[in-house]
């Protein structure tokens, strides 16, 4: 174990240089968002995942962002085990009925102000699931989403990039009051 | 219905019907230990059920009627097939005539009408809420966990009772990501119903996707190219290593040795980049089809994949003598969630759960398909039943898992990459096993005259691996279920469907 440790903090990191955030999607973000908000969230976001039906491929690639590669902590992004820590809701899936009631009591459960982020094709759209008797369909039919971030599943980096458009959002000012809900 | 042209299966004799009274006289031998049940599901009128005979090299296929909206109960003998008629109940209103559980499984309640695969228009009944089993005695509590859990996971309610520190019974329910995969599959194209199998559960999109186009092929009588039929079990081992090594890091980690965890996070980044660089997405999805492939490996790409095994080998070997030296680690790990060999022998569980457990069973060599008929590979088997034993078959697998990649490579023959799909005009079944790195991973179709899918039914491993969680965790502490259940690693949406 010794000598796996001494490596590793002789040799140089793994982990990439993290990617600039979506100039669009956090132009459109700071016009949601009013100044309060901003200020309690600055640069820092605890996110809690709700997996709401998901085929589980998003669940792997977002665990990947725990790994030394892509190293979310060191943006001032954790994970928490409780909606009641979370500013951030990230949800999956299709929003299956049997997950519907659950994913609104995890969504009354997060103390304001709180974004919701709809991850992967399903999250989005219902995906290739839409229409089932079995889905409610996009995450955005269930609770009011404020960002997406499509794919099946995105990669790493694409999701750490929707991630960081959300902390580049909230650290600006001087945007007219958001919209509020 | 104008019955299918019953096509032999890879791996299947033609399906049978029998009577109501071979059908009990066939759960009852289940029940004795005479055979695997491997799968059990229903189509519009009647019910199938899978067995392989011990040391069988084919599945036996039978059906049986169902009149006036019954049929004789499996699962009142064998024990492994309750769940799944509660699922038949559920989805096609079929009732199982003995069965003692008459709570539903799947259906919580939520959908708009009940038994939602039965064609009809049964209006949904309102629920009770869910009878979890009783359990009585002095000085016991109750902990309720999930749908929603702590960790980035998958969602399911499990509901312990525990005497202080020791659990009594777990008893899970599931069944939440229910998204009606089986009813979208009903009457889909050849191309919606691949792209829907290959997300009935993310991590074993290549094991799904590879069961349907065997299934598929064996209906149509449909041969891949033989470069298909080999780049399809090198995306398989790539799928198996990347899992495992995540499996190898996550249970560690839940026994709180971080290190391994960072490391094997390291290694399988490395592995799905690679997939990436060679098929285009980096868990493989939506390569694999139906007279073969959608995307073929390049000269690089080969390379690619040769510099990442002898890269990754040694690094995995050092991390595996870490674990073996860590007695902390091992205190954790040996002797805890511990499946007796009895219960694996009746609930048959594929993969490292039925390994680990003595059930000297794999797909690749037991009812092996190409190219695995050519291919060199130990099957590990242990007889402990514990995280350790689980973790071990895991780690022997990456190991073979390393070397069928290099054989395959060395082996990779030229040709297309795709045969030409012919629609049969007539109805069509076929069925197939496949090993995913969960364990065999089974998928039935059933055609229509138009080439479109009339019914198709992919049963998930976890359905024998839940219900044998339960048994594990009885008498360990609460604080070790997270690592019982990593070292389980079952398919919620696999299972749920």
């Amino acid at each position: 174990m010794r000598s796996l440790l001494i490596r590793s903090i002789i040799k140089s990191p793994v982990t990439i240089d993290g990617p600039a955030a979506d100039e669009h999607a956090v132009k459109e973000l700071v016009a949601k968002l009013d100044n309060a908000a901003r200020r309690v969230l600055g640069r820092s976001l605890s996110i809690r995942e709700v997996d709401a039906g998901s085929c589980n491929g998003c669940e792997l690639e977002i665990h990947a962002l725990n790994n030394p590669v892509y190293d979310l902590e060191r943006f001032g992004l954790r994970f928490v085990a409780s909606p009641r820590h979370a500013d951030v809701l990230l949800v999956t899936g299709p929003v299956t009925k049997n997950m519907r009631v659950a994913l609104e009591r995890t969504w009354n459960a997060t103390p304001d102000p709180k974004w919701v982020v709809a991850l992967g094709d399903c999250a989005c759209s219902g995906g290739v699931f839409a229409g089932s008797y079995a889905c409610a369909g996009a995450v955005s039919e269930v609770v009011p989403v404020d960002l997406t971030i499509p794919g099946c599943p995105p990669r790493p980096i694409e999701i750490l990039k929707g991630l960081l458009t959300l902390i580049d959002a909230a650290s600006r000012t001087g945007a007219a009051k958001g919209a509020g809900r | 219905m104008a019955e299918p042209r019953r096509k032999t299966t890879i791996q299947g004799s033609p399906r049978r019907h029998i009577d109501a009274k071979a059908w009990i006289e066939r759960s009852a031998a289940l029940g004795r230990g005479e055979g695997e049940l491997m799968a059990l599901f229903a189509d519009t009128d009647c019910v199938h059920m899978v067995v392989r005979a011990a040391g069988d090299k084919e599945l036996e296929q039978l059906t049986v009627a169902v009149e006036g909206g019954r049929y004789p109960s499996v699962g009142n003998r064998h024990a492994p097939a309750i769940r799944l008629e509660r699922a038949i109940r559920d989805l096609f209103g079929y009732e199982p005539d003995g069965l003692g559980d008459v709570r539903p499984w799947l259906d919580h309640g939520a959908w708009e009408r009940a038994a939602p695969l039965s064609g009809g228009k049964r209006a949904a009944v309102k629920q009770k809420d869910y009878a979890f089993l009783p359990v009585e005695g002095e000085g016991l509590h109750q902990i309720p966990v999930g749908p929603v859990h702590a960790g980035i996971i998958e969602p399911g309610h499990f509901r312990f009772t525990a005497n202080g520190e020791a659990v009594v019974r777990l008893e899970q329910r599931l069944g939440y990501v229910h998204k009606g995969i089986e009813g979208l599959m009903a009457g889909a194209t050849l191309d919606r119903a691949t792209t829907l199998v290959g997300r009935v559960s993310g991590d074993s999109t290549v094991a799904y996707a590879y069961a349907f186009a065997h299934a598929i092929e064996a209906a149509l009588e449909i041969e891949p190219p033989a470069r298909a039929v080999h780049i399809r079990a090198l995306m398989a081992e790539i799928e198996r290593l990347a899992n495992h090594l995540g499996d190898f890091g996550a249970i560690c980690n839940d026994a709180s040795f971080v290190l391994i965890h960072a490391h094997c996070g390291i290694l399988r980044e490395e592995v799905l980049a690679a997939a990436d660089f060679c098929f285009g997405h980096r868990m493989m999805r939506d390569c694999i089809v139906p007279g073969g492939l959608t995307v073929d490996l390049s000269k690089d790409g080969a390379t690619r994949i040769r510099a990442l095994v002898e890269e990754l080998a040694p690094r995995f070997r050092e991390l595996v003598a870490l674990y073996d030296g860590t007695p902390s680690l091992l205190d954790r790990t040996v002797t805890t969630g511990v499946v007796a060999p009895e219960l694996a022998r009746r609930f048959a569980p594929g993969g490292y759960v039925g390994r680990a457990a003595g059930r000297n069973f794999d797909v690749r060599r037991d009812l092996a398909y190409a190219p695995y008929d050519t291919l060199s590979f130990k099957v590990p088997i242990y007889h402990a039943g514990d995280v350790d034993a689980r973790l071990r078959v895991r780690i022997d697998e990456i190991e073979a898992s390393l070397s069928l990649i290099l054989q395959i490579l060395d082996s990779l023959p030229r040709s297309k990459i795709e045969a030409v799909i012919a629609p049969a005009n007539e109805a069509r079944e076929g069925m197939a096993l496949v090993e995913g790195f969960r364990g065999d991973v089974l998928v039935w179709v059933r055609l229509a005259v138009d080439g479109t899918i009339a019914r198709c039914h992919p049963r998930d491993p976890s359905w024998f691996q839940w219900p044998l969680l339960e048994a594990a965790v009885e008498n360990n502490i609460v604080a070790d279920f997270p690592l019982c259940n990593k070292s389980f690693n079952c398919s919620y949406s696999g299972h749920d469907l």
